[in-house]
């Protein structure tokens, strides 16, 4: 399968959008929504047509020496300034963009087709709205796979625009909701903020390499740059400083905070947890496998220019590092399972930045060559398998919701009997994510953790200690949705049972996916230099992670299996702290009165002020001036010709006078 | 005594001041036409006095004053059948008692 079929694979649900989007309103709910279904199945397949060809395939150049090559496949200017300054939207798969259309058609199909159940009603009635859905979910992923597949950060900057823009949308999809139409702000407020520094990374980064194309500022075997390139633009920025750091890491760390607000890194995921106002589908793709990982993506398709800026590096490290911990403590204790699970997507997105970060070491420049990517790979491993258990969970939690039309886990409790594959799919996604072996999560986990440990035993230890969290929240979430009590049901009829199978095959799929993804074989596949990474088990790191992982889930298991108060117990003894933590440690409340106590009482009350009283007062001045001036001269336009005659002979006379005078006298 | 320009000129200016102030003074329609035909009449003797004086030997001024003769002569035509019509409708002639059309 010719690699040029990537173009195919991101136009083709650009396509669906428009048909869907124009067209779906004449045809009938059900049938839109298998009409996306088609496409996308059609779509997937020609993704994992593209990702094998190019992993496995000969030919078309993509390996060169052993050493994977990336491939343009197409590469049309689309808007050109001057002969230089060109912003093109081409098409270029690599091993992560390789990775990425698999992981995002993947979970694209699945949700899709998971829609058609979760978006009617218990008798399969489509809801209002079915077409919209389906044309926005078709836009977004055109807008994912336009990203991934970029050429250069200017594409990328613009489907970063769009896969926002899609978010907006599908969080925003039941409008009349009041918490909806909050969030979406929210969301599209936050992101665009880290978006106006990912554009001012791109301009100072453009600036100083005098380009946008990957292939040029990026260097490295997998891109046709060299690294003399990359360092003579490093070093050319290098002279220029700004506050005593270079302007290339000014430039990349702008393009980190970019990356943190789409990737909702602390401080700037707030709007992830709200986004889970939309339908819980959305957030399986949109808020757990795919957008969220833009913001790793991004660095990782900029790594080797990270690696050569050591500061920027250590902010993301210590962001990610600090993510992963705040977001794991506040999912302890979330009572709302979409929020627990979005603050467990925080946690481990900040483990893939982190283990990104913690990839590179302080001589890079001297040393660029096999072991340091260990990081790199074992961050992409975990981008695909979180892709994967991530959307797991959130479909089994849509499954819940569904049945039981709740959020809050107090309505759940003993579903077990009731829903045994929702049960057990949930089951190896929790065991998944919490790193238990053979399940993927462990795999892709505990290289992160070796990563970690390499690049020093405080950081190593840290990321343990969240891991060992992941397990006892993702636990706690289990037993409190599956056990702890009996569940009460009121009317036999509508008690909650296993959904329809368009929302359950997509469960046993994710599920098998997620016991199998672990064993394929990424260090061979994906690494930033695209040489063969050669990684064994560190049994000592492996098993003290599920050591870890199994303390978690012990202690969840004491504590949420059966009902007991030993829960309520322990929260009221760190009462302070418990409540810190359900209420996000008051991040929200934070934002509430930096934005309106101060930034708006200081700042944006007096301009308002300026505004309306100088601004508006000289134009309302002007306008009441001449309204009072007309008023008052009004009289004279009598209608009396004869009046106006009379004071134009006035007029005559006085002009000859004053004429005659100046003759006279000059 | 020869005729000069000024002895012609003083009845024009005599004749254009009393159409003047019987223009601006007078309520009757039909006098405020009056007065301005003493205007333009008051005009019409200026053209060939000046054709006379200052361009023996030429015409333009007094085709000029026949032009406004004529002009002159259809717009009275013309104010007469209003200041009729006018009368008609509003039974009166006086110029401050017709202020139907007025805002």
């Amino acid at each position: 399968m010719p690699l040029s079929l990537a173009i195919v694979v991101v136009a083709l649900p650009l396509l669906m959008f428009l048909f869907l989007g124009l067209v779906g309103v004449k045809m009938g709910r059900k049938i839109t929504g298998v009409i996306g279904v088609i496409a996308m199945l059609v779509d997937t397949v020609l993704a994992y047509g593209v990702a094998l060809t190019y992993f496995f395939g000969s030919g078309e150049g993509q390996m060169v020496d052993g050493v994977r090559q990336a491939v343009v496949v197409a590469n049309p200017a689309w808007l050109s300034f001057t002969d230089t300054l060109v912003v093109r939207m081409g098409v270029l798969v690599d091993p992560i963009a390789a990775m990425m259309l698999v992981v995002i058609t993947t979970v694209s199909l699945m949700v899709h087709l998971y829609s058609l159940g979760y978006m009617s009603d218990h008798d399969g009635n489509a809801e209002k709205g079915f077409q919209r859905y389906y044309a926005f979910l078709a836009l977004f992923t055109f807008s994912m796979l336009g990203l991934v597949v970029a050429t250069n950060i200017f594409q990328i900057f613009i489907f970063f625009e769009m896969v926002g823009l899609s978010s907006y949308l599908l969080i925003g999809f039941y409008y009349s909701t009041p918490a909806a139409n909050h969030a979406n702000k929210k969301a599209f407020i936050v992101t665009r903020l880290a978006d106006l520094f990912f554009l001012l990374g791109i301009m100072i980064l453009s600036y100083y390499t005098g380009t946008f194309d990957f292939d040029k500022l990026v260097f490295g075997p997998t891109m046709s740059g060299s690294l003399e390139t990359a360092q003579s633009a490093i070093s050319t920025a290098g002279g220029a400083t700004f506050m005593g750091c270079s302007v290339m890491a000014w430039a990349l760390t702008f393009i980190f905070i970019g990356g943190a607000g789409k990737s909702a890194m602390y401080p700037l995921h707030i709007w992830l947890p709200d986004a889970m106002e939309g339908p819980t589908p959305v957030s399986a793709l949109i808020h757990a496998a795919t957008m969220v990982v833009a913001g790793v993506f991004l660095v990782a398709r900029l790594f080797p220019l990270y690696v050569l800026v050591q500061g920027a590096m250590n902010i993301i490290l210590v962001v990610g590092a600090f993510t992963a911990f705040y977001a794991a403590a506040i999912a302890c204790t979330q009572s709302d399972i979409k929020r627990a699970l979005a603050f467990s997507t925080i946690s481990q997105i900040a483990f893939m930045m982190t283990s990104l970060a913690v990839s590179s070491n302080n001589n890079a420049l001297i040393e660029i060559h096999e072991g340091q990517g260990l990081g790199y790979m074992a961050s992409m491993f975990h981008l695909f398998t979180h892709a994967m258990f991530k959307a797991l969970l959130f479909l089994c939690a849509g499954a819940i919701i569904h049945a039981v039309h709740s959020n809050e886990n107090s309505k759940m409790h003993g579903l077990h009997k009731f829903m045994p594959i929702t049960s057990i799919c949930f089951l190896i996604g929790c065991l998944a994510i919490a790193g238990i072996p053979p399940f993927a999560g462990f795999w892709s986990k505990d290289e992160i953790l070796v990563a970690a440990y390499h690049r020093g035993l405080g950081w190593g230890l840290w990321m343990s200690m969240v891991a060992c969290m992941t397990a006892f929240y993702m636990f706690r979430i289990y037993y409190l949705i599956f056990f702890w009590k009996k569940h009460e049901v009121h009317d036999e009829h509508h008690a909650p049972k296993d959904q329809v199978w368009t929302m359950t095959l997509p469960l046993i799929i994710l599920a098998v996916i997620s016991c199998v993804a672990g064993f394929v074989p990424f260090h061979n596949m994906v690494t930033w230099d695209g040489h063969h990474l050669h990684t064994a088990i560190d049994w000592t790191v492996a098993g003290s992670s599920v050591a870890v992982a199994l303390v978690g889930i012990g202690l969840a298991t004491v504590m949420y299996y059966k009902e007991n108060p030993l829960p309520e117990r322990m929260a009221n003894a760190m009462r302070g702290l418990w409540t810190a933590s359900y209420k996000r440690f008051y991040m929200d409340e934070l934002y509430q009165f930096i934005t309106h106590k101060v930034i708006f009482q200081t700042l944006c009350v007096p301009i308002a002020w300026f505004d309306r009283h100088i601004i508006d007062g000289f134009f309302n001045l002007l306008a009441d001036t001449t309204n009072s001036v007309s008023y008052g001269i009004r009289r004279l336009q009598s209608g009396s010709i004869q009046a106006y005659v009379f004071i134009y002979l006035l007029g005559a006379l006085l002009l000859a006078a004053i004429t005659a005078v100046c003759v006279m006298l000059f | 005594m020869d005729l000069t320009l000024f002895m012609y000129l003083i009845p024009s200016l005599i004749m254009f001041g009393c159409g003047v102030y019987g223009f601006i003074t007078r309520k009757n329609m039909i006098a405020i036409m009056i007065s301005l035909e003493l205007m333009l009449n008051s005009v019409d003797i200026n053209f060939v006095v000046f054709n006379r004086y200052l361009f023996p030997g030429q015409l333009e001024g007094m085709f000029f004053s026949l032009f406004a003769i004529a002009i002159a002569a259809a717009e009275t035509a013309l104010a007469i059948a209003i200041i009729i019509n006018v009368f008609r409708i509003a039974k009166n002639v006086d110029i401050k008692q017709i202020t139907k059309l007025k805002f």
